[in-house]
């Protein structure tokens, strides 16, 4: 009974969603006010029945209803409830119903926190998500129901797949999902902007917390899912470039190009064009991802159970979704007007040179992502493109976005001074090269990767020294009185040097022993001594596993920490599972991992010692605190009044003034 | 008789420490050399793990492979040409340098030199773009008449 | 000017051909690099003891078909049927390479399945499978008279591939 009553709600939005998806739209074109009002009641009804069909699968999952599919599939009677909940999103169907909330949530709040918008401005908007909703929707019911029947029910179900046993899987995919639904409102800002023509600063405003937002939880999703497959997948690695991990990561450079641009837009009224490519672009990498993970065009161990039915479906979505946006680009785009005027070393300069190495970056990761596909398609053999080439070429371009992220908050819009500039960052560089020169020799060993990283984490964090003491400097309090904007930006870029730091140090200078361990043995690995007690066997609520008993202490003495690794199997896929001993700290993590039983009791393990690990983290999710920071600035809590202004004879042949401009606040030189 | 004594004090002092693990590898600087050529390569049935890191048969036999190859004095590009060989280019994760795979590596350099190309286009034209003309009086009295009817508190 | 415009929407329409293509094509599948090379050369032991060693050499004049299985195959044992009446017919000679197994488990296979081979080497660490590029079972290769292989075959053979792909081409080489 639930589940049918789940799959009718999802046909009731459907219907929701087709007439959110056109409706508006023609009456934002017509000027018909009756069906620009339905977007906003429109949106939100659909947001209750997709939460109704969700909740309909959830509790299929928790009621071990397994006379549908889907949980027969990916539960059982013995899978402790967190992850009964979870296992809702652990399949294909389950994810594009979790996919489908997001969005139908996000256009909600949309409709809610938009009141001081035009009318035909949020119809459009919501128009454009109830588009997708529509594809989205049709694709689930066709293509990828949740909700099928199994008859006759099966005793019990097939499990969730254990490496998904895990906390770190309750919440990675739906703040991925957060970040890439998100996007669809940059995107759907942009493309209402182009179909009605306006492109004010109001479009740039309203655009830009919601992309901010996205990007936030993308940011976070993304360091959620490289965590957990350092600690559950028990190697210590934590980016493979895999095709699904690309598929998350170029959105999010794109997103990252997307929220600096906008600012540009936002301040300066410039680069409105190419900020609507941005938009476009950063939700269509969404897409293309989602096609990447379940058309099963590329191998990955993320991918779900493929089926080129599916894939067709996606593509052709895309083809109408993406194509049809870029589409309306290249015949509006004349229409967004100009560039702004700048000079050569400016904010803006500096800003859209950013922009530039970010989507050369995104480019290139597609390009290394895509390569084996297309030398395949063209009958050129088959060919593997992997984490060499990856960390070959995404280095180097990277570098120089770091170097100018240190000199753009310093830099004047319109134009800057280079004198002054250069003035002021001596002292960052200098600091800067003898930072990377002399902390790897101190550390003892020296190699020009960590010079580059720590050089360029130095950069970081002199540089924003430099700004906070510029702002201090202009008078009293001037620090204290610096919007929530700026202190995000500051916030945000401190995130990266931490970044850098972490992934600079554990590349350079982690260490690992593979041992051979009798119980009592011990090896020294990074400075700590990991002693062997032994293994013993303990019974989990769906496993059985060995369990082993470390004593970890450093040599010249201090705090010992145990550690428990394990070996896990678990009952009902019979899957052994390795789960790894983190002992975290703020410098470094100790990692213990079994690896086979041997007779006697001794054991093979791995012990790692990994510096500055959590640092990778640390960084993002304070990446994903300054973007917090920044959506929170009054500009955005203060309901902004719409202007109307008079009907004018002719659009003033103008650089740079855009009728119906909203005048913004003049700080000084604040982002 | 003494040399017995001593022998048997080594022993004990042997077992006074606890014991220091052997490491898996007989020969670790081999081992390294082993690890970081099985890192470059894949794995051909899960296909999305090096050799390195997998378990699969396959793969345990094909890092011996490399092992004793390199014990044998081969080189790392001896072992690649084995390995390519065999498998063809899909069991290298660096992948070659050929004339197909010239645009994947020459890629992102063009990449950025487009961006930076369409960049100083870019700034060119807004350097020539025309400066603001003067308002004229109709549009003064509107702005003037905008600022006074707009007082709402700015964030 | 105009048409600059559109060079983001070009861009994506020849990604979208690019994908569509790829949705036909199989990305797991490894071609084999021996396509037109000769086929590597070894000498092992028979799964019948009393049999002399085989070597591919033995092969040379005829075209013949290579069968890479293991009794603990599964999709080897959909296979076998197939191979089975393929060598009642006598089309074409099959020589078996039993992969990384126990030779008895493999005897006992062959004794209650049928056996269609003209001789199984047995490769019991696997290396002469890495010689021939195998990464997994079953596989088979098709080799011509001057001891080129000219056919790789993944997975277990199918009527419709064995109908498609092998015997057109095994009566080709055969002239």
């Amino acid at each position: 009974m639930i589940p049918e009553l789940g799959l009718f709600a999802l046909v009731v939005a459907l219907f929701i969603a087709s007439a959110l998806a056109t409706l508006p739209i023609i009456g934002a074109a017509r000027s018909n006010l009756a069906w620009m009002q339905l977007a906003r009641p429109a949106a939100l009804a659909q947001f209750v029945f997709v939460l109704l069909a969700f909740g309909c699968l959830m509790a299929s999952f928790v009621n071990n209803d397994f006379s549908v599919v889907n949980v027969a599939t990916n539960s059982n009677s013995q899978l402790p409830l967190p992850y009964r909940m979870a296992a809702s999103w652990g399949s294909h169907e389950g994810s594009m119903l979790l996919w489908v909330l997001m969005l139908s949530g996000w256009t909600c709040a949309v409709s809610l926190l938009s009141r001081s918008l035009p009318l035909a401005m949020v119809a459009r908007v919501l128009g454009v998500m109830g588009f997708i909703s529509v594809g989205f929707l049709l694709f689930i019911l066709l293509t990828s129901n949740p909700f099928d029947r199994l008859l006759p029910p099966a005793m019990d179900g097939r499990d969730l797949n254990p490496l998904l046993q895990d906390p770190g899987m309750v919440i990675h995919p739906p703040m991925l999902y957060m970040g890439y639904v998100g996007f669809a409102v940059a995107f759907a800002f942009a493309v209402a902007a182009l179909l009605s023509g306006r492109f004010d600063a109001t479009w740039a405003r309203w655009s830009r917390p919601w992309t901010t937002a996205a990007w936030v939880f993308l940011t976070i999703g993304i360091a959620l899912g490289s965590w957990w497959a350092y600690y559950e997948l028990g190697w210590g690695g934590w980016w493979f470039w895999d095709p699904v991990e690309n598929a998350s990561f170029m959105p999010w450079l794109i997103g990252t190009a997307l929220i600096h641009s906008l600012a540009v837009a936002e301040k300066r009224g410039a680069f409105k064009a190419w900020t609507v490519l941005l938009a476009i672009g950063a939700f269509s990498f969404s897409l293309l991802g989602t096609f990447i993970v379940r058309s099963g065009v590329l191998t990955s161990v993320h991918a779900f159970a493929t089926d080129p039915a599916r894939g067709t479906f996606i593509l052709l979505f895309l083809l109408i979704v993406v194509g049809g946006s870029l589409a309306l680009f290249g015949w509006r785009a004349a229409q967004v007007g100009f560039a702004g005027r700048f000079d050569r070393v400016s904010r803006e300069s500096l800003l859209l040179g950013n922009n530039v190495l970010l989507v050369a970056a995104a480019g290139a990761v597609m390009l290394g992502t895509l390569y084996p596909l297309a030398l395949d398609a063209l009958g050129l053999g088959k060919i593997s493109v992997g984490p060499p080439y990856f960390d070959a070429v995404f280095v180097p371009l990277m570098a120089p976005v770091v170097l100018l992220m240190g000199i753009g908050p310093l830099a004047r819009w319109k134009q800057a001074s280079v004198a002054d500039l250069a003035q002021r960052l001596k002292w960052p560089a200098l600091i800067s090269v003898v930072a990377a020169l002399a902390l790897p020799l101190a550390a003892g060993r020296f190699s020009w990767m960590v010079a580059l990283g720590l050089l360029l984490a130095a950069w970081v964090f002199t540089t924003v020294a430099v700004l906070l003491l510029q702002r201090a400097r202009a008078g009293a309090g001037q620090l204290a009185r610096q919007p929530r904007s700026f202190w995000g930006m500051v916030v945000a870029h401190a995130g990266v040097g931490v970044f850098i730091v972490g992934v600079t140090m554990v590349g350079g200078y982690q260490s690992e022993h593979d041992v051979k361990m009798a119980i009592g043995s011990s090896t020294v690995v990074g400075g700590y001594r990991f002693t062997f007690k032994g293994a013993q066997q303990i019974q989990g609520a769906n496993y059985v596993a060995m369990r082993g008993d470390f004593l970890a202490q450093h040599v010249d003495g201090g705090r010992s920490y145990t550690m428990h690794p394990e070996k896990r199997v678990y009952q009902v896929q019979g899957m052994p599972m390795t789960e790894a001993a983190i002992q975290t700290g703020l410098t470094r993590d100790l990692y213990v991992s079994l690896g086979e039983e041997l007779p006697d009791g001794a054991w093979t393990v791995r012990v790692y010692h990994k510096p500055f690990v959590d640092w990778i983290w640390g960084g993002a999710f304070i990446m994903a605190l300054g973007g917090l920071l920044a959506i929170s600035d009054r500009r955005y809590r203060v309901a902004v009044k719409a202007v109307e202004l008079p009907p004018r004879s002719a659009p003033p042949p103008i650089a740079g003034a855009t009728p119906g401009a909203t005048p913004g606040p003049q700080q000084p030189a604040a982002t | 008789m003494n040399r017995w004594l001593i022998v048997m004090l080594l022993a004990l002092l042997g077992l006074a420490r606890a014991a220091d693990a052997p490491s898996i590898a007989a020969d670790p600087a081999l081992e390294a050399r082993v690890n970081a050529l099985a890192a470059e390569l894949r794995c051909l049935v899960c296909q999305n793990q090096t050799i390195a890191d997998s378990n699969a048969d396959l793969a345990i036999d094909l890092k011996n492979q490399v092992r004793e190859q390199l014990k044998a004095g081969r080189s790392e590009t001896d072992v690649v040409a084995y390995m390519t060989q065999r498998y063809g280019d899909f069991v290298l994760y660096r992948p070659p340098f050929k004339a197909s795979t010239v645009l994947l590596w020459a890629g992102p350099a063009l990449l950025v030199l487009i961006g930076l190309a369409l960049f100083w286009r870019s700034l060119r034209r807004s350097q020539s773009a025309p400066v603001a003309a003067a308002m004229n009086d109709a549009d003064a009295a509107r702005a003037a008449q905008l600022l006074a009817a707009d007082d709402t508190p700015r964030g | 000017m105009k048409g600059r415009q559109f060079i983001p929407l070009g861009i994506f329409l020849l990604l979208a051909v690019l994908l569509a293509v790829g949705l036909t094509l199989k990305p797991r599948e490894v071609p084999s690099p021996f396509i037109g090379k000769p086929a590597p050369t070894f000498k092992l032991p028979q799964l019948d003891a009393a049999q002399p060693a085989f070597e591919p050499a033995q092969m040379k004049g005829q075209v013949w078909i290579l069968n890479v299985w293991a009794s603990w195959c599964a999709p080897c044992r959909e296979e076998h049927p197939l191979l089975v009446a393929a060598a009642r017919e006598q089309l074409v000679p099959i020589v078996g390479l039993n992969y990384k197994d126990d030779p008895r488990n493999g005897q006992d296979w062959l004794r209650k399945l049928g056996d269609p081979y003209q001789a199984v080497a047995v490769d019991r660490d696997g290396r002469v499978g890495i010689d021939y590029g195998v990464y997994g079972v079953p596989e088979t290769f098709v080799i011509d008279r001057d001891g080129i292989v000219r056919l790789k075959h993944i997975g277990p053979l199918t009527p419709e591939a064995w109908a498609r792909d092998v015997v057109p081409l095994v009566k080709k080489l055969k002239g």
